[in-house]
């Protein structure tokens, strides 16, 4: 009688799991222990925990979403070949021509925001000629330019050592380096519900925020030279920057992309391209399950930054207008959730919200570095 | 519920006041902001330290009462519901659900039960049948129903950290003010003077003070700023600034501020030594110690004094520390020199494009001159000379007003690096008993080609004797205005470039004479000479623009500096963590867990589904439409 039932009963994970679940996790761990190895002399409790806790977390990662696998192994394998191409010289990075054109931090950085370009050009054309050919080749190009973000960033983290063993740091710590790190967070967050809901319609509309940023690294790199590394003042230099920055900025991406599905969702009720578009019910979803994640992260970085602060400022809040502003965001999207959840609201009104709390979020993010002071000041452009 | 939300409406608008005013600036600050009017009627509001304002805390404490009420009303319906299945559902309410379906099993009814509850185990559905009279069976069956915690989880957490807080917030100390027990001081009196009303003592549940340690000096008091006064706090015991040092990365961005530090305490067997610095606080007993911040804890320096307007070459000596006066002259003509500041290091980028690398220009001193009037201004000087397009000069920033950028005074610095070529030059130029000299040697060679003509040349020599009284008396200002009383309109451009070329030949025989005088070699006139000759004029002619009669040279110093601290006690803190904890468990746990119902209807001849959760949403649909196709499946099949 068990027989008669196997078939729908949900398989418990580890016996989903095939031999190249099994292998992939074996190499993080492996790579792991080859890093501890290596330099585990230089690291305290805290890194090595770090690192063994990120090979566990990406292992896991890469079983509930196999795409995840092929970045994590092609992110090591780039940024490997890359580094070993400089010899310990950050010269190089100009000098050897595949370091000059391809996978120098710089470079692989350039070449994402291309392939960021590349991939809303032809998510639109795939909307537009519902051609799914086109939609699966923009796929392609959005996981090449995470890729290459990545890579970018990887490499940059090895250069920041080269200037000088003390300079050195994770990319993390200023307003380029953290744009480049909403890149890839939105569209590794976009990827993912593409691959949940099986649609690539909204591709085009949360790409558009995605070139935004792009746009916004272009002028930064040309115009103000913000590529190039700094040293950490004093009070950035805590355990606490690597994680309060990256849990932050899935907040901001998973806000960014809701707000770009809430665009949708308006397009879409008017009748605007509401034949290439998903249903109503799925944007609505789709924009829901966005927002909660980010709400969830946004809490965490919040209470991160306060433990944060009160190590480096003397308290865990201090009424700073960064502080304050994530606060106000942080109402923003609990009301949203509230109304949604307890009272069952549901509809436009909760897209324009959405859409409208980009806005909130992006004064949180920007605008108080530009027009407020304040303790947070180490974005400033 | 509502009362909640628009409290929280108001909270979130007053807390977008408080990043957009500037907050705990000096009153002064705000009054030359807003004037006089607006300035009190801000205050009323308390919009200074709005977070700290009466209404903004109370609208806190409403918010704390009103949350712990909305728990307090729904926490016993929340848990009811988290225990129960509904295991009373009637048929008729069950055929009214919008998830329904029914099925005729192909199998007895005791066989459909059986694979009825593997179904739901295998799911993780928790389950309780009930036997009706009618021979029929209810399964009632429940998922994640600990979503219902997230509600209470959330809500507790919202209270606890308001209240962890509150604690941390001055609210002890607000409601001793209203009660008149506390009062904040606002002269500017030293720690042990200030009266017991504006004390805080040691038993104060929380705070957060700073104090400013110089190197060598020990104290055992901090200070709270409190809108435009402050308050001490006395601490347990009392700590001593052995060191504070700066480190700097290659490129001169500094790289580490700490603090050897020495806590003193009678329960303390041996004082306790720590070194701290940024993110690396000290806690002793309770109170966390934190590099906040550093300035400079009396440095002194020593000055050469060059009067500007004076024919003396040689400089007066003057010595100087950091937060002190001295005094240059008496009586009525006597100035007071506030010195405020000494900055060690010094990153400028001055590459012309402002592209180039930020460097260290050395070290600089800040000081305010005031007149026996009590007008001041404020000054700048560079110690070493800059390097400013190609050319090194002697910089002194002047400004009369706090809100104004400094306007620059750019003495050039002489072959030697030195101000003294430009100070001999100067004390020749404002020497009038030398102007025949210099109008003489400039009027032989002038007219050396020329047939001797005395009287020509007396005329020459008097014109530049009075080109030069009058540039020695107002800079080109005045020069430009002899010219305007002298030539008519037509010819004044002509006039000027000549006044000009004849006031900086002149100056250059000024210069030579000047290093005659000295025992130097005399210069030529190649681009070098010009180029200083030029900036010189310049530097004087800028004299009359720098509302100070003297230039205060550094000419050696001992760096002396202190380091502030902030010091907290902050109670609150862990009460606040643990209202965190709760709030991630809580918002994950609400996010995440899908409360869902099942109920199975098993009756002889069919059985009826029908499920539901708490929120309608699309995933519901997809989770009823999976399992109805399953069940559809277990049923049917047989053995």
């Amino acid at each position: 009688m068990k027989t008669a039932l196997i078939n729908d009963d949900p398989t418990p994970l580890l016996q989903r799991l095939n031999w190249q679940d099994w292998l992939y996790a074996l190499a993080l761990v492996g790579g792991a222990i080859f890093a501890f190895r290596q330099y585990g002399s230089y690291m305290d409790a805290y890194e090595t925990g770090f690192l063994f806790g990120f090979a566990l977390a990406f292992s896991w990662l890469g079983w509930q979403w196999k795409p995840v696998r092929l970045l994590i192994v092609g992110i090591a394998a780039i940024s490997l070949f890359s580094i070993s191409m400089y010899h310990g010289d950050q010269a190089r990075a100009t000098q050897s021509f595949l370091l000059k054109f391809l996978i120098s931090s710089q470079s692989a950085i350039m070449w994402m925001n291309v392939l960021f370009v590349m991939a809303m050009v032809t998510y639109w054309l795939a909307t537009f000629s519902r051609s799914e050919f086109a939609g699966k080749v923009a796929t392609s190009l959005t996981w090449s330019a995470v890729l290459m973000g990545f890579v970018g960033l990887v490499v940059r983290w090895y250069e920041s050592y080269l200037i000088a063993p003390d300079v050195g740091h994770i990319p993390v710590s200023n307003l380029y380096e953290v744009f480049i790190l909403f890149c890839l967070i939105t569209a590794l967050l976009y990827l993912y519900y593409e691959a949940r809901y099986a649609t690539r319609q909204l591709g085009g509309f949360v790409l558009v925020v995605v070139n935004a940023a792009v746009g916004f690294i272009l002028w930064y790199t040309f115009d103000r030279h913000a590529n190039e590394i700094q040293p950490l003042v004093p009070a950035l230099q805590s355990y606490w920057m690597k994680i309060h920055v990256p849990a932050n900025f899935i907040g901001y991406g998973s806000f960014s992309l809701a707000a770009m599905v809430g665009s949708a969702y308006l397009l879409s009720e008017r009748g605007i391209l509401a034949s290439r578009l998903p249903a109503l019910d799925v944007l609505e979803d789709l924009m829901y399950k966005s927002i909660a994640i980010g709400f969830a992260f946004f809490t965490i970085a919040t209470i991160l930054g306060a433990m944060w602060a009160a190590e480096a400022w003397g308290g865990y809040w201090s009424w700073d207008p960064k502080e304050t502003w994530a606060l106000i965001v942080w109402l923003n999207y609990a009301a949203w959730l509230h109304l949604r959840m307890i009272k069952g609201l549901r509809g436009p009104m909760l897209a324009w919200w959405a859409l409208i709390g980009l806005l909130v979020t992006s004064f949180a993010f920007l605008g108080v570095n530009m027009f407020l002071s304040g303790l947070h000041s180490y974005g400033t452009l | 519920m509502r009362f909640a939300v628009s409290l929280l409406t108001v909270l979130g608008i007053a807390s977008i006041i408080g990043t957009v005013l500037k907050q705990n600036e000096p009153y002064a600050n705000y009054v030359v902001e807003f004037g006089q009017f607006w300035f009190n009627f801000f205050e009323m509001l308390g919009l200074y330290d709005v977070y700290h304002s009466v209404w903004f805390l109370a609208i806190l404490v409403f918010l704390v009462a009103s949350t712990s009420l909305c728990i307090y009303r729904n926490s016993p319906l929340m848990l009811r519901e988290l225990r129960a299945f509904r295991e009373h559902a009637t048929e008729h309410s069950l055929r009214s659900f919008s998830h329904q379906q029914e099925y005729q099993p192909a199998h007895g009814a005791d066989e459909t039960t059986q694979r009825l509850s593997q179904f739901l185990t295998a799911r993780g559905f928790r389950f309780k049948t009930v036997s009706h009279r009618d021979g029929s069976q209810l399964i009632a069956a429940k998922a994640g129903s600990y979503q219902r915690l997230g509600y209470i989880f959330t809500h507790a957490a919202i209270v606890i950290i308001c209240i962890g807080g509150l604690i941390d917030g001055n609210v002890p100390f607000k409601v001793q003010e209203l009660l008149g027990y506390k009062k904040v001081e606002t002269l500017d009196i030293p720690a042990s003077e200030v009266p017991k009303i504006s004390r805080m003592s040691t038993a104060n549940l929380s705070f957060r003070a700073n104090m400013t340690l110089p190197e060598g000096n020990s104290a055992n008091v901090a200070f709270m700023r409190i809108r435009d006064g402050y308050l001490v706090q006395e601490l347990p015991f009392s700590i001593a600034l052995k060191q504070f040092r700066i480190e700097h990365y290659a490129t001169g961005q500094p790289k580490s501020f700490e603090s050897d530090i020495v806590i003193n305490d009678p329960d303390l067997k041996q004082p306790l030594t720590h070194t701290i610095s940024v993110n690396h606080p000290l806690i002793y007993k309770g109170i966390a110690i934190y590099q906040s911040s550093f300035e400079d804890g009396g440095s002194t320096m020593d000055f050469n004094v060059w009067g500007l307007f004076s024919s003396r070459k040689e400089p007066l000596n003057l010595h100087g520390t950091i937060l002190q006066k001295s005094q240059i002259g008496q009586g009525a003509e006597a100035l007071i020199i506030e010195f405020n500041d000494f900055r060690l290091f010094n990153i400028i980028n001055l590459t012309p494009d402002g592209k180039g690398k930020p460097r260290n220009v050395g070290p600089s001193v800040t000081f305010k001159v005031r007149d026996a009037a009590g007008q001041a201004h404020e000054y700048i000087n560079y110690m070493q000379p800059l390097l400013l397009g190609g050319h090194a000069y002697f910089v002194s920033g002047v400004r009369s007003t706090q809100q104004e950028d400094f306007h620059y005074l750019r003495i050039p610095a002489d072959e030697d690096f030195l101000t003294q070529g430009f100070m001999g030059l100067r004390a020749t130029l404002f020497d009038r008993p030398s102007y025949a000299e210099i109008a003489h040697r400039l009027s032989i060679k002038a007219l050396a080609e020329r047939a001797p003509d005395a009287a020509m040349q007396q005329k020459f020599e008097e014109s530049v004797i009075k080109l030069l009284k009058g540039f020695a008396s107002g800079g080109y200002s005045k020069v430009a205005d002899m010219i305007e009383k002298a030539v008519p309109q037509a010819e004044r451009e002509k006039a000027a470039q000549t006044y000009i070329k004849i006031i900086s030949n002149a100056t250059l025989e000024a210069y030579n004479l000047s290093l005659e005088r000295a025992g130097k070699k005399p210069v030529v006139a190649d681009e070098t000479t010009q180029a200083f000759i030029q900036d010189s004029l310049n530097a004087i002619s800028d004299l009359y623009f720098y509302d100070s009669p003297f230039y205060l040279q550094m000419t050696n110093y001992v760096h002396h500096q202190a380091s502030g601290l902030q010091l907290t006690r902050s109670p609150g803190k862990n009460l606040v963590y643990a209202g965190s904890i709760l709030l991630v468990l809580g918002i994950f746990s609400m996010i995440y867990i899908r409360e869902r119902r099942i109920w199975l209807l098993v009756k002889p001849s069919s059985v009826l589904f029908a499920m539901s959760a708490n929120r309608k949403n699309r995933d519901l649909d997809i989770e009823f439409n999976r399992y109805r196709e399953q069940l559809e499946r277990l049923l049917h099949l047989r053995k």
